[in-house]
């Protein structure tokens, strides 16, 4: 009986700390949107019951070593005892009943992540290798960042051009992935005003790391000012070459691998890249020049710069007119 | 001409060491004219240059000798055919190129046993496998080129004639190396002997053998040396992510026809499928070295099919490592399309090796069922088996149903490659969910299967090391086969974000916490059987305590991903990647260690030290520790799986060292386990009695266990787990009968 007593008080109070230490260490993001608080609760709650079980075993079993020990020089074996029935039929029925209990609140979290906002914003997301792009489409806006206003719900229809990535914002919790084929839903109702980012959480090839995208979460007023001031510079744009072929390279996502300032990222910069020569991987060199960069976007496995990955970059069937366009806001990265 | 001792083989692998490592760095100069401090060239030459010499200070011109300068040797051999083959068809010289770098691994490890022991099943079978691959390859490749079409592709040939060749190679290495010889005469009507003699000493686990201590041994160290492999690989990815940003997997390097961060991807990826296969063999191992005789029978139900199991493991691991060499993939074990659909040939590779592993795993579970309904000893009920064996039954049923799954998802992915059929690909109408779903069937219930043995050799060394019975014998009896019968309902818990249908989520949370359950029950049971007990803690029990606490930290953070609002954080992160290496370590790798440490005195007399083992399991363990911890904290807070790289802005700078550090220290104590278990087969001190004091039968006759186990046969005629009742007996010899045939 006193073995079971001091086990029992061993067990309860490493349960306590167990939970305390979990919760002081601050395990989670900063939860920053409103799907987030039924998924906090519910992992505090896990925590409960993970100290708890961790404790219940743990104790009894270190406990055990310490105090069952064989001794020294002693020979004979411990208690005869085969089994227990009731206590069998205890410790599975009531984790029966717990495990159930979890399911149930799993569900109802669920469900509160799940809540529809009729009139939620709705915005386009693009996933390809190895960049996204968003799209407000009645404001002909097309970005590499994603913004969005506070405390509003959004609806992100999203669709992948290649294979397989995942939309995930570790401080709205919710991933979901973007698969090719089909149109994956995201809701999110982001509650705090910041800066974060989207991170790809589905392998999709070699830049993977790589393919993580601002996402602004801005006050309503800030919104709407970015709002404007994007569809200003896309109105203007529309009306040059230089403008349309920048457009072009948001929409497909280039600026996901090619820097405009220099800096090495997984393709080449775009920085002075007009022009320029360029040592291949064969060893040969070569012009930059129409000719060539109207190529590497039609086949970019033709003729590939040393240094850089080769057989990364898709083909991208653009017309004649696009490639020009690009041709012309490439020539202005100087 | 030399006296070998360990000092010399110290001082000649130092020698070796420097020697070979500067005239790598010369090669390499000689070629580019930069003179490069750390380079593969000078890695991999001191590397089998110094293990060479130091084998021939310790040991003289052993056979062990000769095998490393077969590897040296034939690794050169093959790279310079490769080399001149390149030239001669593809025009042009690449000093990185796969083909020569495919020809330096299959011929040097060929010429590896080749020099241990000359012309035996291993160098036999990997001769034949080279031969099948190439004329496979090289048919394929003629056909093409009569019917107009390219015949030679980026790694030498093309894919379809690599995917030929490969799958002939597997073929031409099992008809090659003796494993089908004797279902080949049987099929011309020849008969052959029932038992073959084994040959003396070491040379038989080099040979086909039919005894299944030999087959289970040859398991174990097959998976010992797979877990060397797939464990290089990780300390490799681990060196480059101890700290963010690329340090030596760049995009300028250039092997394989990969890139530094490709190469991250493909190493990331063999890690995770090298480990599982190793997994399957040291479960095969247990599983076939210790079933018939805790059975009381002489062998499986079917010794042949047996050794078959084992040897089709050996051409399947060579094809993963043919996967790194021809392009390598970038997909994880798992495979989904249509990333795996457009990934190079190394894809290929991969999918036929496991596909022909799962061959072993299907028809090893299939002679394990065989063997356990037909072949206990008298008066061994049910109930009365050691309880290793039920676990060995519940994994088995698994392993026989639902690896033909995987078999399935990936054969069709190699389908849509090389026949153009669209089953995942959206514009043919085909569905890249579909996949996950086939793939999962199978690769969930596969986790019961790596962890239900180990479960199993929990159960039955707890009893022995604490005196006294196993608590709830049935309960936990059953609640292995409950855990594998749950573990067939939850698959799509892996596709919570996959874009599945939204309430199919519900029903499968319901089901894996369910699994919880039965696994509750043991750990409650494992607790009770504890308590009130007589414990001691030597080696085999130490490895038993950690792997229950292990499993434990796995199994709780199981529920979190298992509840589909959680999980929507938690996928595809290191919060997952803690958990299934908490449920690997804890569920295989420590009672694997622990079933080695304990049944290794009766394999071969001697017991390993106790003294390496304690170090052994006090770097591991604490090490592990802090590398679960740490992966499951940046899980949360944002470390994705799968990366290269990570964006510095997380801070998961230091941690990342830490876990690298850790990793280091794992690997530390595994090649200290390696040393002790090499060293004591000979030098370990005499342990020929029940030294753990087991009721189990196989301690009560001497070691090591004569080849048909038993002399005399024995019935059952008490409890298994009887400890602490006097007088109880579990079994009794009795006379044979006097026309009884050993």
């Amino acid at each position: 009986m006193g073995h079971f007593l001091i086990v029992g008080i061993l067990v309860i109070v490493m349960a306590v700390l167990t939970y305390i230490g979990l919760d002081a260490a601050g395990l989670m993001p900063v939860q920053a949107s409103a799907q987030a608080v039924s998924i906090d609760w519910l992992w505090n709650w896990q925590l409960v019951a993970i100290s708890f079980l961790f404790s219940l075993i743990v104790v009894p079993l270190v406990y055990s070593l310490a105090v069952f020990r064989r001794k020294k020089g002693e020979t004979g074996d411990g208690a005869h005892i085969e089994g227990n029935t009731p206590l069998e039929i205890a410790w599975t029925v009531i984790p029966l009943f717990i495990v159930l209990v979890f399911a149930y609140m799993g569900a109802y979290s669920l469900g509160e992540t799940r809540r529809v906002d009729p009139n939620a914003l709705v915005i386009k997301v693009q996933a390809r290798q190895f960049a996204w792009t968003f799209e407000y489409p009645e404001y002909g806006i097309v970005s590499s960042e994603l913004h969005l206003p506070v405390n509003k719900q959004v609806l992100l229809k999203m669709e992948s051009a290649d294979v397989i990535h995942s939309f995930w914002v570790p401080e709205f919790r919710v991933k979901q992935d973007v698969v090719p084929g089909r149109v994956t839903e995201y809701r999110i109702t982001p509650t705090l005003i910041g800066s974060y980012k989207v991170r790809c959480a589905e392998l999709c090839g070699s830049a993977h790391a790589y393919m993580e995208n601002p996402v602004i979460v801005n006050s309503q007023a800030d919104y709407d000012a970015w709002i404007s001031a994007q569809a200003a510079i896309a109105a203007e744009a529309a009306k040059t070459p230089e403008g349309q072929g920048k457009s072009l390279t948001v929409k497909n996502g280039c600026i996901g691998c090619h820097s405009l300032d220099g800096s090495k990222m997984t393709g080449p910069t775009w920085f002075n890249l007009y022009g320029s020569e360029a040592a291949l991987a064969d060893g040969s060199t070569v012009l930059r020049d129409d000719a060539y960069i109207a190529e590497s976007i039609l086949n970019p496995k033709a003729k590939e710069v040393k240094g850089f990955a080769p057989t990364v970059m898709p083909a991208y069937p653009l017309t004649d007119e696009e490639i020009a366009n690009i041709i012309a806001y490439l020539k202005t990265l100087k | 001409m030399i006296n070998p001792s360990p000092a010399r083989g110290w001082l000649f692998f130092a020698v070796g060491l420097a020697a070979a490592y500067a005239a790598g760095m010369g090669l390499v100069y000689a070629v580019s004219g930069v003179l490069t401090y750390v380079h593969l060239v000078p890695i991999l030459l001191a590397t089998v240059v110094s293990a060479t010499t130091m084998s021939w200070g310790a040991s003289g011109f052993s056979p062990l000798t000769k095998g490393f300068l077969g590897l040296t040797l034939g690794g050169l051999l093959g790279y310079a055919l490769g080399l001149v083959i390149d030239l001669l068809v593809q025009g042009l010289v690449d000093w990185a190129a796969p083909t020569a770098s495919l020809f330096s691994l299959l011929i040097g490890f060929t010429a590896f046993f080749l020099g241990v022991a000359g012309l035996n099943a291993v160098s036999k079978g990997l001769i034949w496998q080279i031969i099948g691959t190439l004329t496979g390859a090289i048919l394929v490749s003629l056909i093409r080129a009569a019917m107009g079409l390219e015949w030679s592709g980026t790694f030498l040939f093309t894919e379809p004639a690599w995917v030929t060749g490969a799958f002939l190679g597997v073929l031409f290495f099992l008809g090659g190396n003796g494993s089908v010889s004797d279902w080949f005469k049987w099929a011309r009507g020849i008969d052959t002997p029932e038992h073959h003699e084994d040959a003396p000493g070491w040379q038989k686990y080099l040979s086909v053998s039919l005894d299944h201590k030999v087959i289970g041994i040859q398991y174990t160290v097959t998976a010992l040396f797979l877990i060397g492999v797939g464990g290089l690989f990780a300390l490799i990815f681990r060196a480059e992510l101890a700290a963010s940003q690329l340090q030596f997997l760049t995009n300028d390097v250039r092997l394989f026809g990969q890139t530094g961060p490709q190469l991250y991807n493909t190493f990331m990826s063999l890690h995770g499928m090298i480990m599982i296969i190793s997994i399957l063999l040291g479960i095969a191992g247990m599983i076939n070295y210790a079933v018939p005789f805790l059975l009381g029978a002489q062998d499986m139900a079917f010794p042949r099919l047996n050794a078959f199991s084992f040897w089709i493991a050996v051409p399947a691991s060579v094809l993963m490592l043919m996967s790194l060499i021809l392009g390598g993939f970038d997909t994880g074990w798992t495979g989904y399309p249509p990333l795996s659909a457009r990934a190079p040939v190394g894809m290929q590779m991969f999918f036929l090796g496991v596909f022909t592993a799962g061959w072993s795993s299907i028809l090893g579970a299939l002679n394990t069922i065989a063997t356990v309904l037909r072949m206990r000893a008298k008066g061994m009920t049910a109930f009365r088996m050691p309880i290793f064996v039920w676990a060995a039954v519940a994994t088995s049923i698994i392993a026989l149903t639902a690896t033909q799954l995987i078999g399935l998802s990936f054969q069709l992915v190699m389908f849509q490659r090389l026949l153009g059929m669209g089953f995942f690909d959206p514009a043919k109408g085909g569905n890249p969910v579909l996949f996950q779903h086939l793939f999962w069937f199978y690769s969930h219930p596969a986790v019961y299967v790596f962890i239900l043995p180990g479960l199993g050799i929990i159960s039955e060394l707890i009893p022995v090391f604490a005196r006294k019975p196993l608590f709830g014998y049935r309960w936990i009896a059953m609640s292995s086969l409950a855990i594998a019968l749950v573990g067939f309902l939850v698959w799509a818990h892996h596709m919570f974000t996959s874009g599945m249908n939204e309430y199919l989520r519900v029903p499968f949370m319901y089901s894996t916490l369910l699994v919880a359950v039965p696994t509750g029950v043991k750990f409650f049971s494992w607790v009770a059987t504890l308590w009130k007990g007589k414990i001691w803690t030597p080696t085999p029990m130490l490895f038993v305590l950690g792997g229950l606490v292990v499993f434990l930290l796995g199994g709780l953070s199981g529920p979190p991903n298992a509840t589909v609002s959680t999980d929507l954080h938690l996928h595809d992160t290191y919060f997952i990647v803690g958990h299934f290496h908490d449920t690997i370590f804890g569920g295989f790798v420590f009672p694997f260690f622990a079933a080695i440490y304990y049944w290794f005195p009766k394999a071969t007399g001697r017991r390993m030290s106790e003294t390496l083992g304690k170090l052994h399991f006090w770097l591991m363990t604490p090490a592990f520790f802090v590398l679960t911890f740490g992966m499951m904290r940046i899980g949360l807070l944002g470390m994705r799986r799968r990366i290269a790289d990570y964006d510095p802005a997380l801070n998961f700078d230091f941690t990342h060292l830490i876990l690298t550090v850790a990793g280091f220290l794992i690997a530390l104590s595994v090649m200290i386990f390696i040393y002790n278990f090499f060293h004591s087969i000979k030098n370990g001190e005499k342990a020929e009695g029940n030294i753990w004091g087991s009721r189990s039968p196989e301690w009560q006759v001497p070691s090591p266990l004569p080849a048909h186990n038993y002399d005399q046969p024995f019935e059952v005629v008490g409890e298994p787990y009887d400890y602490g009742l006097p007088g109880a007996k579990y079994i009794e010899f009795v006379k044979p009968a006097k026309s009884g045939r050993k």
